[in-house]
């Protein structure tokens, strides 16, 4: 008799347990439902676009990682904890809808006239990517050269004077 | 009679009161003269030395944007970085700008920083610049958008703004010295600043390490990345206070002289310094020379009358 009382007591945390878990993930976007891969080509006058295996990254990465309080989880660092511990998933996603491809243009600088605006230093896209992707690399020990990840076009070889561009005197220059 | 006494007394007396109002009124004058303030908008650059890889990207691109010679090894070798330069500014041997290249990336290996760190140097474009105030033909100029701008066809290459500048920027193009040419950072100022675009190098730089922004905007940015992250660096801007105050400021992880910074450059602007010694070259130069002809011609009148007395004694 006992037993059976402690088989049901069982079933039943199990199943308002499932349920709680459910309903948890219900309001959070799941991995799955993200793209496996995103071309990112915010570089393309100097690189060849970056294929970004987005879901290979899912298994690496918390979400939270890179979509810090868009997706409805709560996010982890303590200050943005303060603001966006119950925000919502937002309508937009992707990096780009937040961090300005166009950082420094004349636009983007008149929003720091407004006092009211708390996020003034939110990096642009290509330092977003960067400082997130680089960081977390240097940590866990992936990949950091530059042409780990970026081909380099024609134009870039130019800029950077490398391949068919590489300096052919080696004369030395001095003086200041 | 008595009425006259009193105009004359009351004129001397107002005459008197207004050399005094005058003599103050010029006193302020010359103070606002003194103390410039500076263009409210100007534009800077805030440099994190926390986000630099040394990627040299920013080298790069300024050699681009200005059409600057090719240099002597691709952008994209990163052996520069253990090249020993016996003539690096401030005693170090280390890269410096050159007449070949506005801005350098320099590496620092810390003792206790697990990684390398990287410091990006140009012209820092100072609110009061030293080249400026030491040029004589007025070469230079800061523009309102916060630029130190220069203008070849009127220099003369006398080189004074290498010797006053504290951070060793300009350079000189030692290939042509019948034609002066002064090479240095100029904020990209013709082909992108005076638009309100940010300079080729902050354009190109992938950590955003350098951050382009209003001068006041940066300092509260800079304050701001301080306060929320004490640990990560060290509660200092440079440039905020550094010769007077800078266009470009500075954060970094660690003790700034530790990363290639001067730490003893004064925080004054540096024509504070011989201010006072420049306001008595006209005096120098004009009164001087009249006074000691005068007392030459005086003491030599005396020579000429006792010779003239002996003369006729001896007749």
């Amino acid at each position: 008799m006992s037993q059976g009382k402690n088989v049901q007591r069982t079933l039943c945390i199990i199943a308002v347990g499932s349920a709680l878990f459910w309903s948890g993930l219900g309001y959070a976007m799941d991995a799955s439902d993200a793209p496996e891969v995103i071309t990112m080509d915010s570089l393309e006058n100097h690189y060849d676009p970056v294929e970004f295996n987005h879901l290979e990254h899912t298994e690496m990465a918390a979400c939270t990682d890179c979509h810090h309080h868009t997706l409805g989880i709560p996010p982890t660092n303590e200050s943005c904890v303060k603001c966006h511990e119950n925000s919502p998933e937002a309508d937009v996603l992707s990096c780009g809808d937040c961090h300005l491809t166009d950082r420094f243009g004349i636009e983007a600088l008149a929003t720091l006239d407004d006092p009211q605006l708390y996020h003034r230093g939110t990096p642009g896209l290509k330092g977003a990517y960067h400082l997130n992707c680089v960081g977390c690399h240097q940590e866990v020990g992936g990949p950091i050269g530059c042409e780990d990840c970026h081909t380099m076009k024609d134009a870039g070889k130019k800029m950077f004077k490398a391949g068919k561009y590489a300096p052919v005197s080696k004369g030395e220059k001095g003086g200041h | 009679m008595k009425n006259k006494i009193i105009n004359r007394r009351n004129f001397i007396k107002g005459g008197l009161g207004g050399a005094v109002v005058a003599s103050q009124l010029k006193g302020k004058e010359s103070q606002a003269a003194g103390a410039f303030d500076h263009y409210p908008d100007s534009m800077g650059v805030l440099v994190d030395v926390t986000r630099c890889v040394g990627c040299r990207s920013c080298e790069a691109a300024c050699n681009q944007e200005q059409g600057l010679p090719e240099p002597e090894k691709p952008f994209n070798d990163y052996s520069v970085f253990d090249e020993v330069h016996p003539h690096g500014g401030h005693g170090r041997e280390e890269r410096r700008t050159t007449e070949y290249n506005y801005t350098i990336v320099n590496k620092y290996n810390v003792p206790g920083v697990d990684h390398p760190l990287f410091r990006k140097i140009q012209c820092n474009h100072c609110l009061e610049p030293a080249c400026l105030t030491s040029c004589f033909v007025n070469a230079y100029s800061k523009t309102p958008e916060g630029a130190v701008v220069y203008d070849p066809t009127v220099c003369v290459g006398c080189r004074t703004c290498m010797i006053a500048c504290p951070f060793y920027v300009p350079t000189f193009k030692y290939g042509s010295a019948f034609k002066p040419r002064i090479m240095k950072c100029v904020f990209c100022h013709e082909t992108r600043l005076k638009e309100g675009r940010p300079p080729a190098c902050v354009e190109i730089c992938p950590q955003e390490a350098l951050t382009f922004g209003k001068r006041t905007d940066l300092l509260e940015m800079a304050k701001s990345r301080i306060r929320s992250n004490p640990d990560k660096y060290v509660d200092h801007i440079y440039g905020e206070k550094e010769a007077g105050g800078t266009a470009w400021l500075y954060l970094s992880p660690v003790e700034f002289d530790k990363v290639g910074f001067d730490v003893h450059v004064p925080h004054e602007p540096v024509i504070n310094f011989v201010r006072d010694f420049l306001s008595i070259v006209p005096m120098v130069l004009l009164i001087w020379p009249a006074l000691f002809t005068g007392f030459h011609l005086l003491s030599n009148r005396k020579d000429a009358k006792s010779q003239h007395d002996e003369d006729n004694q001896e007749v």
